[in-house]
């Protein structure tokens, strides 16, 4: 956690460095970088010999999210997809905007229900496959009414 | 070069947001209901059909509900502010120049983008679709007013598939369309401007277009005169790329039921003070003055009506939600009557500046703005973290006896953890 009380927005600190303050643009990753340089600045004596290297801290955002807009995130029920990692109450990292591909984890919608499946393109047609022993396939007939609502990119597991 | 603006308009924008996460939904007849389940405020097609109109009170509805199936959902404003974020960030990619217009709405500058309109709107629809899962439509034209006319048309006309383009229509196929469309449907015409026209002998748009400016000018206002300007292709209205800061923020709603009780009206003075305040801190905005007000029911025409507002100055513009709910709560009790049956309450945060610009005094208290910043900020990090409310004053109360009815509410299924989407891995 950053220290609140070095906030850009703060009144109490631009009286004490308005000048400086003043220069910034109201870009956050900027200011934060700034904001971290200023407090080591603001006090006299020795700067510390890592001032140069400020960098962004790593955020899990970036990591998992790669469309910010298409991004969603949705909750397991089930043990059927245990063989992929998959297990009861997960956080699931779901994209829509990404094309499925054969053998692509997606989340259907199943006759108005959403269920998480690898999704596998056969000459059947679209077959459903869970990761579990007991949960035979399924193929995807016609007149069923089927969607594929996003595709799986990443699964978060409580360990 | 001719200008060329989209207006992309999402298609029932309530409806279509809780379609997203209940897909059980599409194809059923879904209404919207507005804050306490008051008046239906978004309408799916299928309901559109059975011919049942915007802003009719639920409760004259019902047996027509009943009998064709109804769903109706209270409104969930959280999903469809996050849902309509995602909406106008994918548009925005489509033009250097965006206006969001509204919660469902944005204008586009397309002018200077050397692609077929038509085609690049329907990349705009096929995108939104694929990503955030709501149908829009398109309307293209050389004036925001023309803009919105060709919205409408690409809305009403299934053979125009969600867009419109006038610019690529001639004069005559445009004003076989305008003819066509009753002159209240355009932008900026009034209900009683409406009457106003028709009484002057114009009745559909195409009426409206043929207008001398003058004319309009005369009978009523520069406003109208431009509206025809804007008819016939002139663009007079520039697009709003800057969204300015509110110079006021309302918080007010009404009750789930009738209260004559001081606590409990404090109880949502101090709710509402304290929505005002967090939405006042997002802005980086200070509020120089309170206003309070607290209404009976106006439509209970037997009942005693009472209504009155007071404005509280603050002594120094803050943000700190303690300070404003205080001086809320004094101007409650300069304004309550006891005997009367209160309906709704509100406050609204006035002279409103951004914190950059408080003017700094010789007596101010650093050390106690420092605290109230740094647990103003701390507040405000953990009710987005965990939760809407989940540090609040004690003042707002914990029972809520006044609180919104909304009787069937759908999950924050974008902004709270606890209230995920859940996905089947059972067969």
């Amino acid at each position: 956690m950053t220290n609140l009380n070095h906030s850009p927005a703060s009144p109490a600190r631009r009286v004490a460095s308005s000048t400086l303050l003043s220069l910034t643009h109201p870009n956050k990753s900027m200011f934060e970088r700034q904001r971290a340089l200023l407090r080591k600045a603001v006090p006299a004596g020795f700067p510390s010999p890592a001032d140069d290297y400020v960098e962004r801290r790593l955020s899990l955002d970036e990591h998992l999210i790669q469309h910010r807009e298409s991004t969603f995130f949705m909750r397991v029920a089930g043990h059927s997809m245990r063989e992929l990692g998959i297990f009861d109450g997960d956080l699931l990292v779901v994209d829509r905007s990404v094309p499925a591909a054969h053998g692509s984890v997606v989340v259907a919608v199943l006759d108005g229900e959403f269920t998480v499946k690898q999704l596998l393109y056969t000459p059947k047609g679209k077959v459903l496959r869970a990761a579990h022993p007991d949960y035979p396939e399924v193929v995807v007939k016609p007149e069923q009414d089927f969607s594929i609502w996003g595709v799986v990119q990443w699964n978060v597991h409580k360990v | 070069m001719n200008r060329a603006i989209a207006l992309v308009d999402c298609n029932n924008f309530y409806v279509s947001c809780e379609r997203v996460f209940r897909p059980d939904l599409e194809g059923k007849p879904v209404v919207v209901l507005s804050n306490n389940d008051g008046c239906v405020v978004s309408r799916s097609q299928e309901v559109k059909d059975l011919g049942l109109k915007m802003a009719v009170p639920w409760y004259q509805m019902k047996d027509l509900a009943k009998r064709h199936g109804i769903i109706a959902l209270s409104s969930n404003y959280s999903l469809y502010a996050d849902i309509s974020n995602r909406v106008m960030s994918l548009l925005a990619q489509f033009s250097p120049e965006q206006e969001v217009y509204s919660i469902d709405e944005s204008f586009l500058d397309l002018s200077g983008i050397a692609v077929e309109h038509a085609q690049y709107a329907q990349q705009m629809r096929e995108t939104v679709r694929r990503c955030v899962g709501i149908p829009v439509c398109v309307g293209v034209a050389s004036s925001k007013t023309l803009a919105k006319l060709a919205n409408h048309v690409a809305k009403k006309n299934a053979r125009f598939s969600g867009v419109c383009d006038f610019n690529a229509q001639t004069e005559p196929e445009l004003d076989a369309l305008f003819a066509a469309i009753d002159v209240g449907e355009v932008w900026g015409v009034g209900r009683r401007s409406t009457v106003r026209l028709n009484a002057m002998g114009i009745h559909s748009v195409l009426d409206l277009k043929r207008t001398s400016p003058k004319r309009l000018r005369d009978e009523f206002s520069v406003v109208q005169e431009r509206i025809v300007e804007e008819l016939n292709g002139t663009a007079c209205l520039e697009l709003d790329d800057v969204v300015p800061d509110k110079q006021q923020i309302i918080c007010s709603r009404s009750f789930g039921t009738l209260t004559s009780l001081l606590p409990d009206l404090e109880q949502a003075v101090v709710a509402y003070a304290s929505r005002a305040a967090e939405k006042l801190r997002q802005q980086q905005s200070l509020a120089g003055g309170i206003q309070v007000y607290i209404r009976t029911n106006p439509h209970r025409e037997r009942d005693p009506q009472y209504q009155q507002a007071v404005l509280m100055p603050l002594p120094d513009p803050t943000d700190d939600t303690r300070l404003l709910c205080q001086a809320a709560l004094h101007g409650l009790q300069r304004i309550y009557r006891a005997g009367y049956a209160y309906q709704k309450a509100g406050v609204m945060l006035t002279e409103i500046i951004p914190s950059s610009a408080r003017p700094r005094t010789l007596f101010d208290d650093v050390e106690a703005m420092q605290k109230s910043h740094a647990l103003m900020r701390t507040l405000d990090r953990i009710n987005r973290n965990m939760g809407s409310g989940t540090i609040r004053l004690l003042g707002e109360g914990t029972d809520k006896a006044w609180a919104m009815r909304r009787g069937n509410v759908s999950k924050r299924y974008t902004t709270e953890w606890a209230e995920l989407a859940v996905c089947a891995a059972r067969a």
